[in-house]
């Protein structure tokens, strides 16, 4: 028989956590701290308000871009979040979770070639869909003593002729870097000045612990240069209902839009009725959980300090991204010995981009009591590592 | 301290009282002093009243009933619901007394040893108070909820053990 493949699919990587994942599997007692997922329920609102839909019988398909009240509720929250005005009759898409926005939102934009620029560490699916869509992927190694933020040098320096989008992950999985806002005008005037377009993945915009974020869309000049992209999982822990949403010039949306169309149709029906409830009435719960998330994060930092860890404080999404170089081991080998010594999981940096080597990703998307016991364990794992290291 | 961390510790508190200093401090940012400064403070303005634990009695051996009791009362001059509501709060049993908007006036929750115990305490104290107009009854035949804590609760983490 003859070799059926894709040469473009076969020829991707094959995600670093996948590896991982099935080591972690198969110890059933492991305490996991690799989740990117929050550990709370959808809130029960939002979730009566699904069921609700259900009863009434909302079974079928919504128009193509989605139910007009979510787009409107969409736009309203941009405005009262960003400053920035969207119409949701054209500037607006609601799509199966923030992945599927970034998936087509490149295959909207890129011819054959096409340089797509992504800092790393970042989420795992932005290279391969770049590749997917036929573009040829520049990545920017970021660097912890910039504490993982993009710097006006390191975006020059990975600009050519054939660059045409930035892809701005923050706040950042799996670092917990943010970009305010002095570093986001630097950013948007090399966008502006190379004629470049932004796709801003902002999954994680309620989730930040300093001052509130802001999107790059809503400096001078820039909505018209950015595809906004966000959704429901995070904020609203609804990461199951898959849902999220794209906003940007109506061109681009336009063209978006007619591949949605065409390979999903629409996003699932039920969970469009629970978020239009999500963004009316979530801020309460939102604002709930990230106070919960800024406890737990001040929890680790502190634990870290103590185990005298080296760790940036980061200040968005539920992650900490603490550095290992010490231990003189790559951050798999780390991760791995951690797992089967202390049965604790955490995912190596690598998994988001080469340039994490030596570094973990750990989430507290736990409770605070799972995270007591798990910091206990990584203490007496790298207290024995450093006495070994002493010993030898 | 601010305001909105005090919200915070206080919300804290209302669903552990036995959170370590230290790492309330932590949790908050704040230190250990500011820590307890803010609730000693918090202690004497009466805005903590008391640290009380919820218990499953189910599962001891110790019989418990519990009983609401709506009450119908005539309010007093100069007084309105508070005398009356002083005269049933004092008895030991009384768990709780709330004046309530509707249909009647003070919801009262009882606690006894038994059935038996909660009728007398209702036909031979509470109906025979001056003010007391009537009386209604409800047993309670099982908690589910109680305090924002699931009685029976068990949690478990259903997500994948990776996730990117």
């Amino acid at each position: 028989m003859r070799n059926f493949l894709s040469d473009r699919v076969a020829g991707l990587k094959p995600s670093g956590i996948r590896k991982f994942f099935d080591i972690v599997s198969e110890m059933g007692d492991a305490i996991s701290l690799g989740v990117g997922e929050p550990d709370f329920d959808t809130p029960w609102f939002i979730r009566d308000e699904g069921i609700y839909s259900l009863e009434k019988g909302r079974t079928f398909y919504t128009s193509n871009s989605g139910l007009k009240p979510l787009r409107q509720e969409i736009s309203n929250y941009i405005k009262r979040t960003q400053g920035i005005s969207y119409n949701p009759d054209k500037e607006v898409l609601v799509t199966v979770g923030g992945s599927e926005a970034i998936d087509i939102g490149l295959r909207a934009l890129i011819n054959y070639g096409d340089e797509v620029i992504i800092p790393q560490p970042s989420y795992v699916s932005y290279e391969p869909c770049a590749i997917l869509a036929g573009a040829k992927p520049v990545i920017i190694n970021l660097k912890a003593e910039n504490e993982f933020r993009l710097k006006p040098e390191e975006l020059l320096s990975a600009i050519t002729d054939r660059t045409k989008v930035l892809i701005l992950p923050y706040p950042n999985n799996p670092t917990g870097a943010i970009m305010e806002k002095e570093d986001l005008e630097k950013i948007a005037g090399i966008i502006r000045e190379k004629d470049l377009l932004v796709m801003s993945d902002e999954i994680y915009s309620a989730l930040t612990y300093k001052d509130k974020h802001i999107s790059i869309a809503s400096l001078d000049g820039m909505q018209e240069r950015t595809i906004l992209i966000n959704g429901f999982s995070k904020a609203y822990a609804m990461t199951g209902w898959r849902l999220g949403y794209a906003c940007g010039p109506e061109e681009i949306i336009k063209q978006m839009t007619k591949i949605h169309q065409f390979a999903i149709m629409c996003a699932p029906t039920t969970s469009q009725y629970a978020a239009v409830e999500a963004l009316k009435k979530g801020d309460d719960e939102v604002e709930k959980m990230r106070k919960s998330y800024n406890q737990r994060r001040r929890f680790l930092m502190n634990a870290f300090k103590e185990m005298n860890l080296e760790c940036f404080e980061p200040y968005g999404a539920f992650y900490v991204f603490p550095c290992i170089k010490e231990f003189n081991m790559s951050s798999e080998e780390f991760a791995t010995k951690l797992l089967q010594e202390e049965k604790v999981a955490v995912v190596p940096g690598t998994a988001f981009g080469d340039c994490a080597e030596g570094y973990l990703r750990i989430s507290y998307a736990y409770s605070i009591e799972n995270l007591k016991i798990a910091m206990e364990r990584i203490k007496k794992f790298i207290t024995g590592l450093r006495n070994n290291s002493q010993n030898s | 301290m601010k305001d909105n961390m005090r919200d915070e510790l206080l919300s804290i508190l209302e669903h552990n009282s036995r959170i370590d200093f230290k790492e309330l401090a932590v949790v908050l940012g704040a230190s250990e002093e500011e820590v307890l400064n803010e609730i000693s403070k918090l202690e004497k303005e009466n805005i903590i009243c008391a640290y009380h634990t919820l218990i499953n009695w189910e599962k001891t051996d110790i019989e418990k009933v519990t009983a609401l009791i709506e009450v119908k009362v005539t309010p007093q001059r100069g007084q309105g619901f508070d005398h009356i509501a002083e005269r049933i709060y004092n008895y030991p049993e009384v768990k709780s007394v709330y004046l309530i908007s509707g249909g009647y006036d003070l919801l009262v929750t009882l606690e006894e040893k038994s059935l038996k115990e909660i009728a007398a305490f209702v036909s031979d104290k509470l109906s025979t108070l001056d003010s007391v107009l009537s009386t209604a009854t409800h047993f309670i035949l099982k908690k589910y909820k109680d305090h924002g804590t699931l009685i029976n609760k068990t949690t478990k983490d259903e997500r994948e053990v990776i996730i990117p």
